[in-house]
């Protein structure tokens, strides 16, 4: 292969880079054209004929406005639980946690290494009915005698909020641990009050760990079906409930396709505006 | 001053800690419940109340019909997605690293997208790619091994790319000065100090196709992983003997998460003690 190379170096990089984004062309850009083909299509399964139907986007957009609106709400709301449940623990394991810092971080990751379905799972078992937490709350009246935790909306927002904690963790704790000590020292020294250092120096350092975190929580919170499915009930049905119901039970081919399409379209549209508001060199790294 | 006021100035002064250590008891609890309720002899169908230890879960963990095909499945299709992910992905990260050619904006755009698209998004549109190409693709084993490939390839390439910006191209100059090709270069000096980064971007590649449950829901057809098992069997009663397995996933991976933390930190010590 050298003296190949050594005649072609231009070509280099091409031949390194060829098998992957083949695959990537091949089994990622190429089927979301085919489920752009498929969103535009009409009939019923298995006869679907391609017939540019535009309103499929419409009808699936009005039809399914509440789980789409739910989605991103449940999404927002567990990426702030997130946010306030994640930045305290990693500012104390980057300033606090001495030496014991890996062993904390290894907690971070640890719900990893548990299948997100079966740690789903385990919630039902925590906020089970008959479960030591409902009966908790119960006791304090904070729960009425027949209140109960699963099936709600709040099961669902805290079975997201769990599950995306470390993506919000990770970059935050990346981005606190690269501040340098010297910096805080001057804040210091310069009068600033323990708040003052951490609003003007340390909150302002660790933004690009915050807009990171909140995009790798925000998108799969969006998408997810799993814990509105397992800790919810239809009422709390999201976008990915409709579009996995649609794909796989009812074979509303069309109507899920433009539902996935009506789905990353939001996102991206959240998306580059976030880019353009925080710039995308902190955004692909 | 009373105890109560003595606390309660003890947890305002280190509140910041008593939240932390809060956090972690939260991030913890569902994984001491999947392992505690593993070692649960459930009094009916339902394993959600605690009812009496017992070892027969572990001891007949395959006694469920169909767990220890899914399982291996999963660990096979882990296995073969992950070494070719990992290499087409090294080779990738090596591209985009080491060479500037035209379109490196939009190869790192193709790279980074599939990780923000949301995974029912990418496991849909390739059911659609899939159904409309019957021919050539029957949904099951292949399928969910392209799959996993298609979405674990870009995480290898971020982990080994981050790796090879700070590398010191100065060791591969000065092997080439003393008189080795290319490839030699590459097999001595690039390949064993790349490795590390490339077995960690493998271990994670690997964690994230035994892990992945959407995207080969809708591409599995009749074959079934371990997670597309578990989803089937939560819509009827989930038995301990699923606990049982993701207790010893978890401990497995613990292990060798912590092997790879030790080995890392060794390797590092070593190059610091040649140089």
């Amino acid at each position: 292969m050298g003296p190949f190379f050594h005649r072609h170096p231009g070509l280099t990089p091409y031949l390194l880079l060829a098998p992957a984004l083949v695959w990537l062309g091949v089994f990622f850009l190429v089927p979301l054209g085919f489920l752009g083909y498929q969103s535009l299509q009409s009939g019923i399964y298995p006869n679907f004929e391609f017939t540019w139907e535009f309103s499929n986007f419409s009808e699936a957009f009005s039809d399914y406005r509440t789980q789409l609106g739910r989605s991103f709400l449940y999404a927002a709301l567990a990426t702030t639980a997130a946010l306030l449940l994640a930045y305290p623990l990693v500012y104390w394991i980057a300033f606090r946690a001495g030496k014991w810092r890996n062993f904390f971080l290894l907690l971070i990751v640890a719900p990893f290494f548990v299948s997100y379905l079966i740690r789903t799972l385990a919630w039902l078992n925590i906020l089970a009915d008959e479960g030591p937490v409902v009966g908790f709350l119960q006791a304090i009246n904070v729960l009425g005698e027949d209140g109960r935790l699963l099936a709600t909306t709040f099961a669902v927002v805290a079975g997201i909020t769990y599950n995306f904690l470390p993506f919000m963790a990770l970059p935050i704790y990346v981005s606190l641990e690269q501040i340098e000590p010297r910096l805080l020292e001057a804040a210091k020294d310069l009068y600033a009050t323990p708040t003052q250092t951490f609003l003007r120096v340390t909150l302002p350092l660790s933004a690009p760990g915050i807009v990171a975190g909140t995009l790798l929580t925000f998108i799969p919170a969006a998408g997810d079906f799993i814990n509105a499915e397992l800790l919810g009930t239809p009422n709390q049905a999201m976008i990915g409930n409709v579009i996995q119901a649609k794909f796989l039970e009812s074979l509303d081919y069309p109507t899920a396709a433009s539902l996935s399409f009506i789905l990353m379209a939001t996102i991206l549209v959240a998306l580059l505006v976030y880019a353009k508001a925080v710039g995308t060199e902190k955004l692909t790294g | 001053m009373s105890t109560a006021a003595r606390t309660w100035r003890l947890v305002k002064h280190h509140s910041l800690t008593v939240y932390a250590l809060l956090v972690c008891v939260y991030l913890m609890l569902p994984i001491a419940v999947v392992i505690l309720f593993s070692f649960n002899s459930p009094e009916g169908r339902f394993n959600y109340v605690w009812n009496g230890f017992t070892l027969d879960n572990w001891v007949n963990w395959n006694s469920v019909l169909g767990i220890q095909d899914a399982i291996e499945t999963s660990i096979v299709i882990g296995l073969v997605a992950t070494l070719v992910a990992t290499v087409i992905g090294t080779m990738a990260a090596m591209g985009i690293v080491r060479y500037s050619f035209r379109g490196s904006g939009g190869t790192n755009l193709l790279v980074f997208l599939p990780m923000s698209t949301p995974e029912i998004v990418l496991g849909a549109s390739l059911l659609t790619l899939f159904l409309n190409s019957t021919t050539v693709f029957q949904l099951g084993f292949w399928t969910i091994f392209i799959a996993h490939v298609m979405f674990i390839v870009s995480y290898i390439v971020v982990t080994v790319k981050a790796r090879l910006i700070g590398f010191d191209r100065h060791l591969e100059e000065a092997a080439m000065d003393l008189g080795a090709n290319e490839l030699t270069t590459f097999r001595k000096i690039t390949f064993p100090l790349l490795l590390p980064a490339i077995v960690s971007a493998a271990l994670l590649g690997f964690a994230l196709s035994i892990d992945d449950f959407v995207i080969t829901y809708f591409v599995a057809g009749p074959e079934q992983t371990f997670p597309v098992f578990v989803w089937g069997i939560a819509r009827v009663s989930v038995p301990p003997q699923v606990n049982v397995v993701a207790s010893a996933i978890f401990l497995v991976a613990i292990a060798i998460a912590l092997a790879n933390v030790l080995w890392q930190y060794r390797s590092a010590k070593r190059l610091q003690g040649a140089a």
